[in-house]
C-alpha cells in the first residue's frame, strides 16, 4: 500500500481502470450508461462504473463536476478517483456529493512512482481520511 | 458564514469555497469582483437539487453575476427538441438561478456584455472559454471555476486565494512559435481555432505563450484561439505576445524564468490539427453550426455580406448562436432582416452542441467552431466538419460541403 495525500476523505474498493489521456467527464462520459463517450479518447466506450479511476489530471470543460455528481448519484459513477495531480473540478464533484447527499466518494492525488504501478483490473482498496490516504491493491 | 448567520444556503456555500481551499492549498480566501456562473445548465436530478436547496435555504449573490448557457431557449422555444419531463427540469433549473439574483444573460460569452472585467482584477467565472478569454484577453483573475462553486462564489463573494489568482502563476511554460506559418494564413480566420486546438492538445492545462501572432490579432480570433485551447486541452491562460496585456514581451510573459518547453508550429501540425476536428468525409449536410462562443457583433458583420442576396438550401439548417444582447443590437441596426431572408436562424440562451437543436441523425453538421466539433460528437451525438466561415456559409447555401481549395494550399 502506497500513501498519497487526501482531496476528499472517503474509502472505497474497486477493480482500478487507469486512463490513457485525461478525459472531461462532460463531453466525455455518459452519467446514464457510465461509458467514456469521447470520440477522441484512446479508452471510448469503457465503462466507468465501480471502478477506481486513475487519470493523470482533469481535462476540458468546467461542467465536469456536475457530470461526476450526476454519475455517482445515478450509481454509474466511479467509487474513487486517483489522480497523479490534483484537480478542483473533479474536487468539487465529490465536494459537492457529500454535502448534498451525504455520499462519501474519495479522492486521493499520489506521487508519480505510486502512479506507475496501479494497473487496470486490478482490484484497489483506496483509504482517504482527512490526514492521511492510503491506495493500494485490496 | 459558516455559523449560519446569513441563512443555511450562505452557509452550504461558504462550507463548499472552504473545502475546495483547502483542496487547493490556498492560505486565505479573497473577495471577488464578479460571478460568471455556468449552473444554470441542467444536468440532472442532482444539478436540480443543488440549486433547489440553495433557494430553499434562502440563497441570494452578492456580487454582480451573469448566467452562461441554460438549456431551453426561451426566445425561440420551438427550436429545442426535448423531452417534456427534461425541458421541465431544465426551465426549473434556469428559473432557480434567476431567482438567486444572477441576470439572466444566457450567454458564454460575459465579456462581449458592457462592464467586463478590468486588468488585475479577481473574479470566479465559470464557462472554460470565457474564463480563458478573461484571464488571457482581459488580464483579469479567474480559475477554472464550474457548476458548483461558480453559484458559491457568487452567493459568498469569495474564493480561495490559489491558482490563476496569484501573480506567479501566471507565468508561461510553454512557448509556441509561430515563425514556420505563412503570413497568408495568419491572416485567415480559420486559422486560429485550428492554432488553438493544437496548443490545447500540446499544453494540457499549462500557461502558454505564443509568439509570431500579428499585432492587430481581433478578439473574436483570440476568442477562437481561447475556447479551441480550452476543449482540446484544459488552458485557462495564454499570452499572446505583443498582444494581450500581461505578455508585453516574451520576457514578461516568462517572468523571466526559462520555458519548460519550446514549440515551433508548422504548417503540417496545423493541417494535421484541422484534420482531427472533422469526424466524416461525408458532405450531405444537415446543418450548419455558427457562433460557438457567442456570435459578436464584429461577426455579423462580417457574415452580413457573404449572406445577402443568397438563401439557405432547404436541407440544410444555418444555425447562428448569439447572446440576447447582441441579437437586440443585431435586430436594432436592421440585419435580422438579411439573416431572416437568406433562411438563417438564430439560437439565443441554450447551446446547439448540447442542447438537442440540430437533425443530427440526418447528416453531419458543418461548424467553424474548433469547440463544436470537438464537443459535438460526444454530446448530441453528431458527426462533424470542420471548416472557414465562408465554407461553411456556402456549403449551407449549396446543400453539401464546399471547400475553399486555397485556403490551406502551401506557400
Amino acid at each position: 500500500m502506497a500513501e498519497g495525500r487526501t482531496l476528499v476523505a472517503g474509502e472505497a474498493r474497486g477493480p482500478a481502470l487507469v486512463l490513457e489521456e485525461p478525459l472531461s467527464f462532460w463531453g466525455g462520459v455518459d452519467p446514464e450508461t457510465g461509458r467514456v463517450i469521447d470520440v477522441h479518447h484512446p479508452q471510448l466506450g469503457v465503462l466507468v462504473t465501480g471502478r477506481v479511476l486513475v487519470m493523470p489530471s482533469g481535462r476540458g470543460s468546467s461542467s465536469s463536476s456536475s457530470v461526476l455528481v450526476e454519475a455517482i448519484h445515478a450509481g454509474t459513477g466511479p467509487v474513487a478517483i486517483v489522480m497523479l495531480e490534483p484537480d478542483p473540478i473533479v474536487a468539487l464533484g465529490a465536494i459537492v456529493i457529500r454535502e448534498l447527499f451525504g455520499t462519501r466518494f474519495p479522492l486521493v492525488v499520489v506521487d508519480e512512482e505510486t502512479y506507475g504501478t496501479l494497473r487496470t483490473d486490478v482490484i484497489m482498496t483506496v483509504r482517504a481520511d482527512e490526514t492521511t490516504a492510503i491506495v493500494g491493491p485490496a | 458564514m459558516l455559523d449560519g448567520d446569513r441563512g443555511q444556503a450562505a452557509r452550504l456555500a461558504m462550507r463548499i469555497v472552504v473545502d475546495l481551499a483547502r483542496v487547493m492549498e490556498a492560505d486565505r480566501l479573497i473577495n471577488v469582483a464578479s460571478a460568471h456562473v455556468d449552473g444554470c445548465l441542467y444536468h440532472g436530478p442532482a444539478s436540480l437539487e443543488f440549486a433547489e436547496r440553495l433557494v430553499a435555504g434562502g440563497a441570494a449573490v452578492s456580487v454582480p453575476t451573469t448566467l452562461n448557457t441554460g438549456s431551453l431557449d426561451l426566445l425561440h422555444p420551438e427550436l429545442v427538441r426535448e423531452t417534456p419531463e427534461r425541458a421541465r427540469a431544465a426551465r426549473r433549473q434556469m428559473d432557480l438561478y434567476a431567482a438567486m439574483g444572477c441576470r439572466p444573460t444566457w450567454t458564454c460569452a460575459p465579456y462581449q456584455l458592457a462592464g467586463r472585467p478590468s486588468l488585475g482584477q479577481q473574479i470566479a467565472w465559470a464557462e472554460s472559454n470565457a474564463i480563458v478569454f478573461a484571464n488571457s484577453v482581459l488580464g483579469a483573475r479567474t480559475n477554472r471555476y464550474g457548476d458548483f462553486i461558480d453559484i458559491c462564489a457568487a452567493i459568498t463573494g469569495r474564493v480561495p486565494h490559489a491558482g490563476l489568482h496569484l501573480e506567479e502563476n501566471r507565468r508561461a511554460e510553454i512557448v509556441f512559435r509561430l515563425a514556420g506559418v505563412p503570413d497568408r494564413l495568419l491572416k485567415e480566420d480559420v486559422l486560429y481555432p485550428v492554432l488553438g486546438h493544437l496548443v490545447g492538445k500540446e499544453a494540457g492545462s499549462a500557461v502558454v505563450a505564443i509568439v509570431g501572432l500579428p499585432p492587430d490579432t481581433s478578439e473574436d480570433r483570440l476568442k477562437a484561439l481561447g475556447a479551441a485551447a480550452a476543449s482540446s486541452g484544459s488552458v485557462a491562460l495564454f499570452h499572446a505576445v505583443g498582444i494581450t496585456p500581461e505578455a508585453p514581451t516574451l520576457e514578461a510573459a516568462l517572468g523571466r524564468r526559462r520555458p519548460s518547453r519550446d514549440v515551433d508550429v508548422t504548417p503540417e501540425m496545423l493541417r494535421a490539427a484541422r484534420d482531427e476536428l472533422s469526424t466524416t468525409s461525408r458532405e450531405d449536410l444537415a446543418a450548419v453550426s455558427l457562433g460557438t462562443p457567442h456570435f459578436s457583433l464584429a461577426e455579423f458583420e462580417a457574415l452580413l455580406p457573404l449572406l445577402d442576396g443568397v438563401r439557405v438550401d432547404p436541407r440544410v439548417d444555418l444555425y447562428i448562436s448569439t447572446g440576447r444582447d447582441v441579437l437586440a443590437e443585431v435586430e436594432r441596426r436592421g440585419w435580422l432582416v438579411v439573416l431572416g431572408a437568406a433562411g438563417a436562424r438564430n439560437v439565443t440562451d441554450p447551446c446547439p452542441y448540447i442542447t438537442p437543436i440540430m437533425r443530427v441523425a440526418e447528416g453531419p453538421v458543418m461548424t467553424n467552431s474548433a469547440k463544436c466539433a470537438w464537443y459535438a460528437p460526444a454530446n448530441v451525438g453528431a458527426e462533424v466538419v470542420f471548416g472557414s466561415l465562408h465554407e461553411c456559409v456556402r456549403s449551407a447555401v449549396i446543400g453539401r460541403v464546399w471547400r475553399d481549395e486555397h485556403l490551406w494550399a502551401d506557400g
